[in-house]
């Protein structure tokens, strides 16, 4: 199979593994690259193998889709036309003329460098979680939404007893109804957004029978946990003293400002939290691929500006995991089709496409409809730490706005430090930037995780490389 | 950095100052730089006096923003890898005494006793307790703050006004003209650009250099401390790249590890062998980097002067325009000084250095090297 082109490709959750199959299926060599310990990336996480859990799917909706994924993917590697490398924390990209090296760290202390030679790359990175800063968000029992659904689908359980939910955004639903399921009572799900609005995008809904669907059974979990769900509603503060005790809640009005006297506060030892959702475009940045905003900018092929550097998922634009297989399939195909010296024709992938461009229209309209309350940053005291890894206060980003003019999220950086820490800004540069006043735009990271000097300082190349696959 | 601190001498003159940059503060080189404030590294001469006139003037301005801007009077550590180098660096030293400079010979266990994480069987090292360090960004800022001068952002110069005879009436910018009979240029880097804007020419260009940061870190390299050849390398005139190791603590943790110089346009693409081959030279003198990780890397463009000295004064050619950039990698060290003597030139006072080796117009119209 050595004769076959390679491809690698970056990530291994929904459209990782769609691409993997779809090009192992057309004539190339596949190394799929992941840093879990198993394939499904976010969407597809499983409880580890020694839980022994009886019904993981129970937690997932569309099982059988993934099913079929890991059984291709299965297949592939058993045919020695894919192979699935676990743990591998990719740091760099290293574009050659007409080749590319992926270097990884693997281990776990992540130190043991790997290099994996490729004739092209597939990112299929996908996305994190925003969260913007509120009063007591570092209190011990505030979560990330992501990070207690990640508890749940990976350990089957979660701490705390009575957990509120709030933010904006789709995922905050499928928290709630897990958190209900796992037996926490979920004192009540508190959505910035205004569901009415989401009603008037009837153009986009009506196309999107499946989604519908989706809600609707969402909808009915929360009435059967008796959840209750306060709409155009966000956490103004999180009380307690070693952890979290309480959240305070009130009203919004029509422009995004808190109605006075509307604020109550609710007992709970659990707040999971989140803000939607950014793609992780580190890899893509340093490789020199356009960027859109904060996506990575990819054609109808899903090849980005580069020529080699496939993207598909998350990272060129946040919008499911259904969308994700269709952008990953699609990206596959292509992928094989050009690296065996032919142009594809699009009509292969047609039905992949027609699914893509349903669900970027109803990414959109989710967009439109799921934000932060306008003015969230008035709720953040001058005291209440923005980025956690340097401990910059709101304070000292207001200050160098103010009277160092800082306007931007790279001089806020410069003069606070905040994003300067081990995440890079990962976490803060939203709120970095809403406290600025400005546009969130991309970093430059180029390391896309720490590297110790060492391996940096050193030319690698590792077994792995020469396999047999 | 240079802007900012033209800005608060002239303002202390008297003088009605408005800033105006295209980027925000410390955009440009200053954001991506170290803050090195060196008398180490440079030979006697007029750098040198400029070196020792700006760390003057930096101590004083630590009297009123020290913190805010983190001084750190931290001394500078220039390292022998053999014992030929160590003759070589004393007899530098020596001459440097001479102009003025604090340079203490280091050798055997008194080095480690500066530096205990360096590596071991090192011939020696000198020593300059006159080096010091700010963090740029914030120098900039709290220089400009400090001036009270007016700060326009965001604002890009179009052209410079000038009148029939040829002397400056005023800078035209994307967003309104500014009237002043003064304009000083100090775009740094992109100093050339302005120049051509009134007319005349000053042959800055970019040389790039990467800075690898690690994660954070207690305090395990006390000084600035690079080795011998990183002299050599800043004097040298090749394109090529070149890298010596220079590595230092901050005040906030992360290890700051430099320097390489290349001169390949605005290319900010990040590029991996100028990166390993500062991580090797960085491990080499620090084996305990070896485990450490670096966390980011950035780039950024010194304003490299085919002489090596920067422009500074009144340019005959355009009557009211005055330079002030073209420092290459030691603008924010040199800042002070530079604005100190614009003031006073701006103010028809005698300036306290000679500014004939900094005049603007000492090169021909065009350099070969500018064509190609």
């Amino acid at each position: 199979m050595t004769d076959r082109p390679h491809l690698a490709v970056i990530g291994a959750g929904p459209a990782g593994l769609a691409a993997t199959v779809a090009a192992a299926a057309h004539g190339v060599r596949v190394t799929l690259l992941d840093s879990a310990a198993q394939a499904g990336g976010q969407f597809y996480r499983r409880p580890a193998a020694e839980l022994r859990a009886h019904r993981p799917q129970a937690l997932h909706h569309d099982w059988r889709t993934w099913e079929r994924l890991r059984d291709g993917l299965d297949t592939h590697v058993k045919a020695g036309t894919a192979r699935h490398l676990t743990d591998h924390h990719i740091w760099f990209v290293e574009r050659h003329p007409g080749r590319f090296t992926v270097h990884a760290l693997l281990g776990p202390e992540q130190e043991d460098p790997v290099a994996v030679h490729a004739d092209a790359v597939l990112l299929a990175t996908g996305g994190y979680e925003k969260v913007l800063p509120f009063p007591g968000w570092t209190l011990p029992g505030v979560v990330t939404a992501g990070g207690a659904q990640a508890m749940l689908k990976g350990t089957l359980a979660v701490s705390g007893r009575i957990a509120v939910v709030a933010g904006t955004g789709p995922l905050l639903l499928p928290v709630a109804t897990g958190l209900a399921a796992a037996g926490v009572e979920v004192a009540a799900l508190v959505e910035s957004a205004d569901p009415k609005a989401f009603v008037r995008r009837t153009l986009a809904l009506a196309a999107q029978p499946g989604k519908l669907a989706e809600g609707a059974r969402y909808a009915a979990q929360l009435a059967r946990h008796r959840v209750r769900t306060l709409a155009r509603h966000t956490v103004v503060e999180g009380h307690g003293t070693e952890r979290l005790e309480a959240v305070t809640v009130a009203a919004l009005d029509g422009a995004g400002h808190i109605r006075p006297g509307t604020g109550r506060r609710i007992p709970c030892d659990t707040l999971a939290v989140g803000h939607g959702m950014l793609p992780h475009t580190d890899l893509a940045e340093t490789l020199g691929c356009r960027l859109d905003a904060m996506d990575v900018h990819v054609d109808d092929e899903q090849r980005t500006d580069v020529s080699g550097v496939w993207a598909a998922g998350e990272t060129t634009g946040i919008g499911g995991s259904a969308l994700a297989l269709a952008e990953g399939h699609i990206a596959g195909r292509s992928a094989a089709a050009r690296l065996r010296g032919r142009a594809p024709d699009p009509r292969e992938w047609a039905a992949a496409a027609r699914t893509r461009t349903r669900l970027r229209e109803f990414a959109a309209a989710l967009d439109s409809v799921y934000a932060p309350p306008a003015h969230w940053t008035e709720q953040v005291t001058d005291d209440t730490v923005v980025c956690r890894c340097e401990e910059v206060t709101a304070g000292a980003v207001r200050e160098a706005v103010a009277e160092l003019g800082a306007g931007d999220v790279r001089t806020a950086k410069l003069l606070t430090r905040a994003g300067m820490g081990w995440c890079q800004g990962r976490m803060c540069a939203p709120a970095v930037a809403g406290l600025a006043g400005c546009e969130l735009t991309p970093s430059r990271r180029p390391f896309a995780r720490p590297v110790p000097l060492g391996v940096l300082a050193h030319e690698h190349t590792h077994p792995t490389e020469r396999g047999s696959s | 950095m240079t802007g900012a601190a033209c800005a608060l001498y002239a303002s202390r003159a008297g003088l009605d100052v408005i800033i105006v940059d295209r980027g925000p503060v410390a955009g440009g080189t200053t954001g991506a730089g170290e803050g090195n404030l060196l008398v180490s590294d440079k030979e006697p001469g007029p750098e040198l006096d400029l070196a020792l006139l700006s760390n003057h003037l930096w101590a004083e301005l630590a009297q009123e923003l020290g913190a805010a801007i983190e001084y750190e009077a931290k001394g500078g550590v220039v390292v022998a890898t053999s014992p030929g180098s160590l003759i070589a660096l004393e007899r530098f030293a020596v001459e440097q005494r001479a102009a003025g400079v604090v340079a203490e010979l280091v050798a055997g266990d008194a080095l480690y006793g500066l530096e205990p994480h360096l590596a071991p069987g090192l011939p020696g090292a000198v020593h300059y307790p006159q080096d010091s360090q700010v963090m740029p960004a914030l120098a900039a800022a709290h220089l400009v703050r400090a001036s009270g001068a007016r700060l326009f952002t965001g604002r890009t110069v179009t052209d410079v006004l000038r009148r029939a005879d040829g002397t400056v009436r005023g800078v035209r910018t994307d967003n309104g003209d500014i009237h002043t009979p003064a304009v000083v240029n100090a775009a740094g880097t992109w100093g050339a650009d302005l120049a051509a804007l009134a007319g005349t020419h000053l042959p800055v260009l970019p040389r790039r250099g990467f800075v690898l940061v690690t994660e954070p870190l207690p305090r395990m390299v006390h000084h600035k401390v690079y080795a011998a050849d990183y002299v050599a390398d800043v004097a040298s005139d090749s394109a090529a790249l070149q890298t010596s190791p220079v590595v230092e603590g901050t005040a906030a943790g992360p290890i700051l590890i430099g320097a390489s110089r290349e001169r390949v346009g605005f290319d900010r693409s990040f590029s991996m062998p100028a990166l390993r081959a500062l991580a090797a030279g960085a491990t080499r003198l620090f084996p305990f980097l070896a485990d450490v990780r670096a966390i980011r890397s950035y780039a950024g463009f010194r304003p490299y002067m085919p002489d090596h000295l920067p422009a500074i004064g009144a340019d005959p050619r355009v009557p009211g325009l005055f330079h002030a950039c073209g420092h290459e990698g030691a603008g924010i060290g040199l800042a002070t000084g530079t604005g100190h003597l614009i003031a006073q030139t701006l103010t028809a006072k005698t300036p306290d250095l000679d500014l004939h080796p900094f005049r603007p117009d000492r090169f021909p119209d065009r350099s070969p090297e500018e064509t190609t």
